[in-house]
């Protein structure tokens, strides 16, 4: 099978790509949390994908209608969503601490202010 | 052809969040993705997360994002550092991915491995042993009820992890 | 904010619309699509909004934090409360078979129940993350205010 066949697989891969590297190289803290939102939702969309059946429909019984898509990654995505928001508010929660504490949200001074205090680095 | 259109509305969002300097325009972008996103569950059959996740990611993350920029600030101060490791990082994985991407059962295919373990099973009982037609709520409240109160603990640990941070006085930084 | 007349009457009039439709979302979970998940974020979505146009003080009136304390510890205890009558029932943790004479009414009732139990959690948990990052908003404007 081509690459082109499995388009949504290419697209949720550099959907991770982009958002690990918001995650990883961006220094604001909140943009980092947005780059882990996007992370978090292109895995939802591999899986997903994968869950699609050509000529399927939603898995909602109903007669003469088949087949059905699977409904077993459908399950699993939907209890991570919320737990992914759930997630995002402890991480915002953290920002809006570090915020007291340092009074700054980006990293290279939040660690310019731990070696100026003689941090355990 | 409306996925593949969405998909690259989502793609160009991403490029979106990961250019634009104001907090607040890359926190009405995300909500964006999450909507496109949404989108695209509807047309690969999956309606039950597409609801979830319009209403979450759309809804409730854009509030609690906006509610938080309230108090830190919206201004992106950090340079772009344009250093080489996280970039070759990232090249790197995504092309390895990307060179496994043709050994993935084809896309759509009913034989996929995915397909013909335990799910048909999960299909074809529940009208009769749960008594309810959407399979997916009979999966997720019933035969994986276990992972959902899982799931449920976690929110509630969340809330109370979210409401501890809070708790208490706070220290003025100087 | 309070002074925007149009976006008060209109969230006025929209939210009984809104909680009934968390409503039908969280009971009709079985049929269409939906569930507990979905109705709690719903249900919490119009709280919320009348604490975006009335204010944090009118919400916390409307919703006290120690309600919505007992609450989020509701939701769970409702649905682990399933799983322990089911053993009390005769049956392993949560096997909704027992909770009736009929197996399928079981299921039903269970179904019911738990996600009841799951959307009391997500809505009480939403509002209470809300109630506590505005409170912080606005105690950083009032500081802004004061010093500058």
């Amino acid at each position: 099978m081509s690459v082109l066949g499995n388009f949504n697989y290419v697209i949720a891969i550099t959907l991770s790509m982009i958002g690990l590297y918001v995650l990883i190289e961006r220094g604001n803290l909140i943009k980092k949390l947005v780059g882990l939102n996007v992370f978090q939702s292109s895995v939802f969309l591999l899986y997903i994908s994968m869950g699609k059946i050509d000529g399927g429909t939603p898995p909602i019984h109903y007669e003469g209608i088949a087949p059905f898509s699977n409904p077993l990654p459908h399950v699993l995505i939907l209890t991570a969503i919320v737990v992914g928001v759930a997630t995002l508010s402890v991480g915002l929660a953290l920002v809006i601490r570090i915020r007291d504490a340092y009074g700054t949200i980006e990293e290279d001074e939040i660690q310019a202010l731990d070696a100026e205090s003689g941090g355990t680095e | 052809m409306i996925g593949i259109g969405l998909l690259l509305f989502l793609l160009l969002t991403a490029t979106g969040i990961l250019l634009v300097r104001n907090l607040f325009a890359v926190v009405i972008l995300s909500g964006i993705y999450s909507l496109l996103m949404a989108g695209t569950f509807t047309i690969l059959d999956a309606v039950d997360v597409a609801f979830t996740e319009a209403a979450v990611g759309a809804g409730i993350s854009t509030v609690l994002l906006l509610a938080a920029l309230g108090v830190v600030g919206q201004e992106d101060r950090g340079r772009n550092r344009r250093a080489l490791i996280p970039i070759a990082v990232v090249v790197l994985a995504g092309v390895m991915l990307i060179y496994a991407v043709p050994e993935m059962p084809p896309f759509g295919s009913p034989e996929a491995p995915i397909h013909v373990h335990v799910a048909p099973q999960y299909i074809e009982e529940t009208p009769s042993v749960i008594g309810i037609p959407n399979v997916v709520t009979a999966v997720l409240a019933d035969y994986r009820g276990f992972d959902t109160l899982g799931e449920v603990t976690v929110i509630f640990t969340a809330g109370i992890g979210v409401l501890l941070l809070f708790a208490g006085r706070r220290r003025k930084y100087k | 904010m309070s002074e925007h007349l149009i976006l008060r009457v209109v969230i006025k009039f929209l939210i009984p619309f809104i909680f009934l439709f968390a409503l039908y979302v969280q009971a009709h979970g079985d049929y269409g699509p939906g569930g507990g998940f979905q109705a709690g974020i719903i249900f919490s979505v119009g709280f919320i909004l009348y604490g975006m146009i009335f204010g944090l003080q009118r919400l916390r009136r409307v919703v006290p934090p120690h309600l919505i304390l007992a609450l989020m510890a509701f939701g769970l205890l409702l649905y682990t409360g399933v799983g322990f009558a089911t053993i009390l029932l005769g049956g392993t943790f949560l096997d909704y078979g027992y909770l009736s004479h009929d197996t399928v009414h079981g299921h039903h009732y269970g179904i019911f129940l738990i996600e009841l139990g799951v959307g009391i959690t997500v809505a009480s948990v939403m509002i209470a993350i809300y109630q506590t990052f505005t409170a912080r908003a606005e105690e950083t404007t009032d500081e802004n205010v004061g010093t500058g």
